[in-house]
């Protein structure tokens, strides 16, 4: 992680610590980049208003608080973002445990047109191999298409299957299969 | 099962790879008519590297039409058998040979069928090939009994194809009917499925995902030239032939969902054959060209349909069970091999196209896959799971005599058949 980013982190924990953050601001509101250091001197003195020195510069008050909303700001890498959806038994629904996920590479999607993701999808291994290679392309059509309606391009996703070639576990039992039954994400 | 007869020859092991040491034939079950046959020990077979007469009477059992009569004699073609004695052993036919090694290297394979209830000769050959031809004289003598003795064609001399995976390599073969003499036609370190033979022969149409992706390909398998079919955005798989060879029938997502597609056999003319929003895949010509039988989960699980190639409605063939994938059609169009779940059980099923029959069970295993069906139409290949491992079995089409092909330590899968000729 970067030290501005570090340095937005801690200021949105000290907004949320002094419990003023009320007002979102457009994210390309720039935010002033402060060294960790200084963070902490403003926090203490805001945690101390009124109770050390009055000396504040006209036009700033002293116990102002600038809120950053991380869910409003650029979109995190692709790359650090998990990497596999799994579906339920002879199902193609992105389950909403994995909308968060989803969301996050469709931001990342929209936020760089040049960005590309591959979306490969994967079966059990119960049943043939040619069903199951066109059960596992409408899984990674699944996420694609949630990716397209929530900014995605559809030039940015490629949807292919591995069917039931390349399992992510051995096995033959529910614990197997569930581990098996998924859509693995890939940043290009 | 009733009876299983095991043989193991160790004169393969010389020509065979290290994975595929010994030939070893399992046959399992009896038919309810089956001609006792003696294939003799031809006369200096020992100094070929194949057992020729024990070659001949594996794929004479494999048939289910024989079954063959245990005996140590050697006979070669030029014997007088006491018929007498044969008759004693319960045999309606013999067959007696011999190798000869020629001067240029190559063998003189001989043989000699004999009628014992009649007490005649039914006719002999003899065949010069090369030491690498020697399996497939064997098949020879064999097809030429089998056409002799029940006046259909035989199917031992030709090819099948399989994918083996095993040591991280998945590997396209070529083998015998038997599944033995195995080469090499594609090794890859990705997986290769649903290979599909040319109607000539000549080449191999199947899917590999080299490219981490499913693509068509097709080799020819002489010279291991391959070409690219179908690279589509998506998935492309489910290579099938038209019966003349001119065109094939692939499974493309390139719209969307998997739906089916024609093309020329150079790759050109693309024209979509299916229009569903559910999935449709597994195309497979039926024999007279007119119409395509498919995989489609359109009324919510998937079943075989059939729709005409040039337009027109789609039938729905199969509805007992709600899971039938994976059809095959005989080659004269009557009977269709499929597998079908029944609990969680994927079992071999056949199904009578002609009559609206019931399907019938040919397996009682739970992981069949892939059937194809011999040129001549008597004989099932099939994969399925047995110790832990994917193994080839052929079956007859009333399912009483299978055999399990291949001794390997290798899974083997996505068997089919070849055309005659090779």
């Amino acid at each position: 992680m970067t030290a501005p980013r570090l340095a937005l982190i801690t200021l949105a924990l000290f907004g949320a610590l002094a419990g003023c953050s009320s007002t979102k601001l457009d994210a390309d509101v720039p935010v002033e980049s402060r060294t960790p250091a200084n963070s902490l001197t403003n926090a203490g003195n805001a945690g101390n208003a009124g109770a050390g020195s009055n000396a504040s510069s006209s036009g700033t008050a002293q116990s102002a608080v600038t809120p950053v909303d991380l869910t409003k700001t650029a979109p995190v890498a692709m790359t650090s973002l998990p990497r596999v959806v799994y579906f339920d038994f002879d199902s193609y629904i992105v389950k909403d445990e994995f909308r968060p996920t989803v969301e996050s590479y469709a931001k990342a999607l929209a936020a760089d047109r040049n960005k590309r993701l591959a979306i490969e999808g994967h079966t059990d291994d119960r049943g043939g191999r040619e069903y199951n290679l066109a059960l596992g392309q409408k899984r990674a059509e699944a996420v694609a298409k949630s990716l397209a309606l929530l900014g995605a391009k559809d030039t940015q996703v490629d949807a292919v299957s591995f069917g039931k070639e390349r399992p992510a576990v051995q096995g033959s039992d529910e614990a197997a299969w569930a581990k098996n039954r998924r859509a693995e994400l890939t940043a290009r | 099962m009733l009876q299983r007869r095991d043989f193991a020859l160790a004169g393969a092991a010389f020509l065979a790879g290290p994975a595929l040491a010994q030939f070893r034939i399992e046959i399992s079950g009896v038919g309810a008519t089956q001609l006792p046959i003696a294939v003799a020990r031809f006369r200096d077979e020992e100094k070929s590297a194949q057992g020729i007469s024990a070659i001949v009477r594996a794929d004479l059992e494999r048939s289910g039409v024989f079954r063959g009569i245990d005996n140590t004699v050697v006979l070669d073609e030029t014997a007088r058998p006491v018929m007498s004695d044969w008759r004693a052993r319960a045999a309606d036919a013999l067959v007696g040979g011999s190798v000869a090694r020629l001067a240029d290297g190559r063998f003189d394979v001989r043989f000699k069928l004999w009628d014992v209830v009649k007490g005649v000769e039914l006719g002999g050959q003899s065949n010069a090939v090369e030491a690498a031809d020697l399996r497939l004289a064997a098949h020879r003598i064999a097809d030429t009994i089998y056409e002799k003795l029940t006046a259909e064609k035989g199917v031992f001399s030709t090819r099948i194809a399989y994918v083996t995976r095993g040591g991280g390599r998945y590997t396209l073969r070529v083998a015998d009917a038997d599944g033995e003499g195995g080469q090499v036609a594609l090794n890859s370190s990705e997986s290769i499925i649903s290979p599909a033979w040319s109607p000539d022969g000549r080449e191999l149409a199947y899917v590999s995902f080299e490219s981490q992706k499913a693509v068509v390909y097709s080799q020819e398998v002489a010279s291991g030239k391959r070409r690219v079919l179908a690279n589509f955005r998506g998935s492309n798989s489910a290579p099938a032939w038209s019966p003349d060879g001119q065109t094939l029938a692939v499974t493309l997502s390139r719209e969307g969902g998997s739906q089916i597609y024609l093309l020329n056999r150079n790759g050109d003319n693309l024209r979509r054959l299916t229009n569903s929003p559910a999935i449709d895949t597994e195309p497979v010509f039926a024999p007279d060209g007119r119409s395509v039988y498919f995989v489609s989960d359109r009324g919510g699980a998937p079943q075989i349909y059939r729709t005409p190639l040039t337009g027109g409605s789609v039938e729905r063939i199969t509805f007992a069970s709600s899971y039938n994938i994976s059809p095959a059609i005989s080659p004269d169009g009557r009977t269709m091999a499929y597998i079908s779940r029944l609990g969680n059980e994927f079992r071999l099923h056949t199904l009578d196209l002609t009559a609206s029959a019931q399907p019938v069970a040919l397996t009682d295993t739970s992981d069949d896959e892939s059937p194809s069906f011999a040129p001549n139409g008597r004989l099932i290949i099939y994969a399925t799971r047995a110790q832990g491992r994917d193994v080839l079995v052929t079956t007859t089409l009333d399912g009483k005599i299978k055999a399990r092909l291949i001794s390997t330590t290798a899974d083997v899968r996505e068997p089919v058949w070849g055309p005659y000729g090779r």
